[in-house]
């Protein structure tokens, strides 16, 4: 694409696979992570397990088949998925950390 | 029949109120005198095609900044009443309950709907003629966020009247704001109105990150950017990572009143503290995310009425980059009271307090910029400078809100109020107003009146100190924020009297400033250079308003400042103006962003009063949009040909 130049939002190039089998994949991790916390009687910690496994075949989903990651780009792609990364883990250590009340 | 009428009067139509009344009436009135004014002057079809389906970036500006005004006067409304109710104990203006429906209302809209709306409205109308864009990278997306902020405000207006105002205030916290304690349909409005204006703002952020990132002029390297395109590159990038959070948090509460799950309420397993977790890991980005745009738009105008580059640019940046980053590792200041321990509160008050060093950077920055330059007093300066001063005293204050100790009797009271409306109104509103000045004419074509501006001006500086600066001292004496009136003995009556003349003063400021927008555009100067200000970046270059393909022919634009120094060489603005001429692709027009974004509006306000039959109607509408632009929506745009580029060129003096 010409730099400047309106971008096309639509100018992609023949049947969008990628995002058609990401669209799935993301939806049968989603509804087996539901099956496996709803339907199968484990113990809490081996359902967090499992959940988790399942979480982050997601990610690996998200960034291979919606974010391009495959496609090089260089500085940007790989700043902003560290911070993503440092964002994410501020986020859930942070929130680990702040509820457990008291203990600290 | 009777159940049809027990259900209006009950659950449907807000009754019982003499303002409520009012308010049905003024509505009603308003939207036949809008019909009315509209078929008389047979604007019907002006409205659709130039408006209501445009996907140029700067009229979506310019309807996001007409917004973004309509809100600030019904949460300034709100904040009079609040005022007014307080400024003598024991007064029955409001009742606690109505009370309580106010402050959550004025809250959410001013940071939600007025601050926001505002600011994408700026970017929208500076930073792509700022880059040398045509328009943003996705003018559709651009229209229906746009679009979607608009339906999401109709959206929480309603509540007052149909259904009932939210009044767990704009924090929304649990367990005051689940079912339980919170019955009602109130609550459902908020969640609802603000999950559609944040997937817009979700939008924009993607789509302005983009457009900065893949449309610069040519030669314009990241370095070289304006200051406030930088900061909305900056601001997107926070917007992309904060509002998910946001999303999810909505979704769930969403989910807990509506479909009876139990992600907060404590009987049933679930954490009410989660949601103040949730709240504030996007509510303190959120902070950034209105500020950083303003320190942008008061580094152009710094820079362009002191006739200097800005000082420390990559200062600036970097700066700003650091800012970015410890926005998302200090939410826990807003909860230091809720019970974590010392490690964690040190922690959070540490990282708070860092955040001062890169933003006193940037004053010290701005300072040096305005040292030993020739000043040139315009309006849109004032407002600029005045922010130095008034925001330094709620930095201040905040940086001793960041002290977890001392927190623990601050926390909650008026001085937390007069803090962050001196850093919101000193820092965002004070910004906004400096740049509707200063792009006035860029939007317009003519100027604000300077005199009118300056006495708007100093009615809201005087009036914003008066109001705000007795609540440090009230908040210090023991009186809490959201109480909806107080006892006379407790020593807090002529403070509180002395706000409220504050609070009106900047009520008058802002009729001076609707009379100043009435009165400029008869009498205003006219624009006719595109350059008024003798700016310096690239917006300038283009004639005012600038046309619908922005630009006509690109220069070079190398170097900070560039159009400035162009100005400087010899010949170089009329040998860039005499550049060939070739024919311009723009995107066309579409009613789909708007027809879409009010099937987003009829869903959620099926949510809202649990009719979900209503919500799929909605949902299913909005999908078969999707679906038919994914499929039969070529989107091929259209080309302007030479000639009309000539003549629009030729008809604004640069041929
Ligand atoms: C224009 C003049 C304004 C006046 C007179 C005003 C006045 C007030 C008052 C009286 C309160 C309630 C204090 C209490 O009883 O707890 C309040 C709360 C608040 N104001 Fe303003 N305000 C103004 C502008 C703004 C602006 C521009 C913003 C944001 C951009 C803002 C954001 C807020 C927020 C977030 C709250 C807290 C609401 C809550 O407790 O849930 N205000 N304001
Ligand atoms: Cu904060």
């Amino acid at each position: 694409m010409e730099k400047n130049q309106t971008a096309h939002s639509n100018s992609h190039h023949g049947f969008p696979w990628s995002h058609v089998i990401g669209f799935i994949l993301s939806l049968v991790l989603t509804v087996a992570a539901l099956w496996i916390a709803l339907s199968l009687n484990l113990s809490a910690t081996s359902t967090m397990v499992l959940i988790i496994i399942l979480a982050i075949f997601q990610v690996f989903v998200q960034l291979l088949m919606f974010m391009h990651l495959r496609e090089q780009e260089g500085a940007f792609q790989i700043t902003a998925i560290s911070f993503g990364f440092f964002v994410a883990i501020a986020v859930v250590a942070g929130s680990i950390w702040i509820m457990e009340y008291g203990l600290y | 029949m009777d159940q049809l009428m027990h259900f209006l009067t009950h659950k449907f139509f807000v009754t019982g109120e003499p303002m409520i009344y009012g308010a049905d009436v003024a509505i009603a009135v308003a939207t036949i005198g809008i019909l009315f004014v509209l078929t008389y002057f047979k604007k019907w079809k002006w409205l659709w095609r130039e408006w209501l389906t445009t996907v140029d970036h700067k009229k979506i500006g310019i309807m996001y900044i007409i917004a973004a005004i309509l809100m600030l006067f019904r949460g300034g409304i709100d904040g009079l009443l609040m005022r007014s109710q307080l400024s003598f104990p024991g007064l029955k203006l409001l009742d606690a309950q109505h009370y309580n429906e106010i402050f959550t209302t004025h809250g959410t809209i001013m940071i939600l709907f007025m601050a926001m709306p505002f600011i994408i409205g700026m970017i929208n109308v500076a930073m792509p003629l700022q880059i040398g864009a045509r328009d943003v990278a996705f003018p559709y997306l651009n229209a229906i966020s746009f679009w979607l902020f608009f339906w999401a405000a109709m959206l929480l207006n309603l509540s007052f009247v149909i259904g009932g105002s939210p009044d767990a205030g704009w924090t929304s916290y649990t367990p005051l704001a689940e079912n339980g304690l919170d019955p009602g349909l109130g609550e459902n409005f908020y969640l609802l109105s603000l999950q559609i204006t944040g997937i817009g703002t979700l939008a924009s952020g993607v789509n302005f990150a983009v457009t900065i990132l893949k449309m610069r002029a040519p030669g314009m390297k990241l370095m070289h950017m304006p200051m406030f395109t930088w900061s909305t590159l900056i601001t997107s990038v926070i917007i992309v990572f904060a509002f998910p959070v946001l999303t999810v948090a909505l979704a769930m509460l969403t989910i807990d009143r509506i479909f009876g799950a139990h992600f907060f309420t404590s009987t049933a397993g679930g954490d009410p503290m989660m949601w103040a977790n949730l709240f504030w890991v996007w509510g303190h980005p959120e902070v950034y995310i209105v500020i950083l745009p303003a320190f942008g738009i008061f580094s152009e105008v710094m820079s362009t009425f002191s006739g200097k580059r800005l000082f420390g640019y990559s200062m600036m940046v970097w700066s700003m980059v650091l800012i970015s980053a410890l926005s998302f590792i200090v939410w826990v200041h807003h909860f230091f009271t809720m019970g974590a321990g010392p490690a964690v509160n040190s922690f959070f008050g540490v990282s708070t307090m860092l955040i001062a060093i890169p933003t006193g950077v940037k004053l010290f920055n701005w300072l040096f910029t305005l040292r030993h330059s020739k000043i040139r007093f315009t309006v849109a300066h004032m407002w600029a400078l005045a922010f130095i001063p008034n925001f330094v005293i709620g930095g201040l204050t905040g940086v001793m809100l960041a002290v977890a100790p001392a927190d623990y009797q601050y926390h909650n009271s008026y001085f937390l109020i007069a803090h962050f409306h001196y850093v919101l109104i000193a820092g965002t509103v004070f910004g906004m107003f400096a740049g509707l000045h200063y792009w006035w004419p860029k939007m317009f074509g003519h100027i604000l009146d300077e005199k009118l501006g300056k006495i708007a001006f100093w009615l809201w500086m005087v009036g914003f100190n008066v109001c705000f600066f007795p609540m440090y001292f009230v908040g210090l004496q023991g009186m809490t924020r959201r109480m909806y009136t107080y006892p006379a003995n407790a020593g807090w009556t002529s403070l509180n009297f002395i706000e409220t003349i504050g609070a009106f003063l900047m009520g008058i400021g802002f009729i001076v400033m609707v009379w100043m927008i009435i009165y400029s555009a008869r009498h205003g100067e006219r624009d006719v250079t595109g350059d008024p200000w003798d700016g310096r970046t690239m917006e300038w270059m283009t004639s005012s308003p600038a046309p619908e393909y922005n630009f006509a022919t690109l220069p070079d634009m190398s170097g900070i400042d560039r159009f400035w120094y162009m100005k400087q060489e010899k010949g170089a603005v009329e040998k860039w103006r005499k550049q060939k001429i070739e024919e311009i692709h723009m995107p066309d027009n579409s009613g789909r962003p708007f027809i879409m974004c009010v099937l987003f509006f009829i869903a959620g306000f099926g949510l809202c009063f649990e009719w979900i039959w209503l919500a799929i109607v909605g949902l299913a509408g909005i999908l078969l949009f999707m679906v038919l632009r994914s499929l039969f929506d070529p989107d091929e745009g259209h080309h302007i040909p030479v000639d009309v580029i000539e003549r629009t060129e030729r008809e604004a003096g640069r041929l």
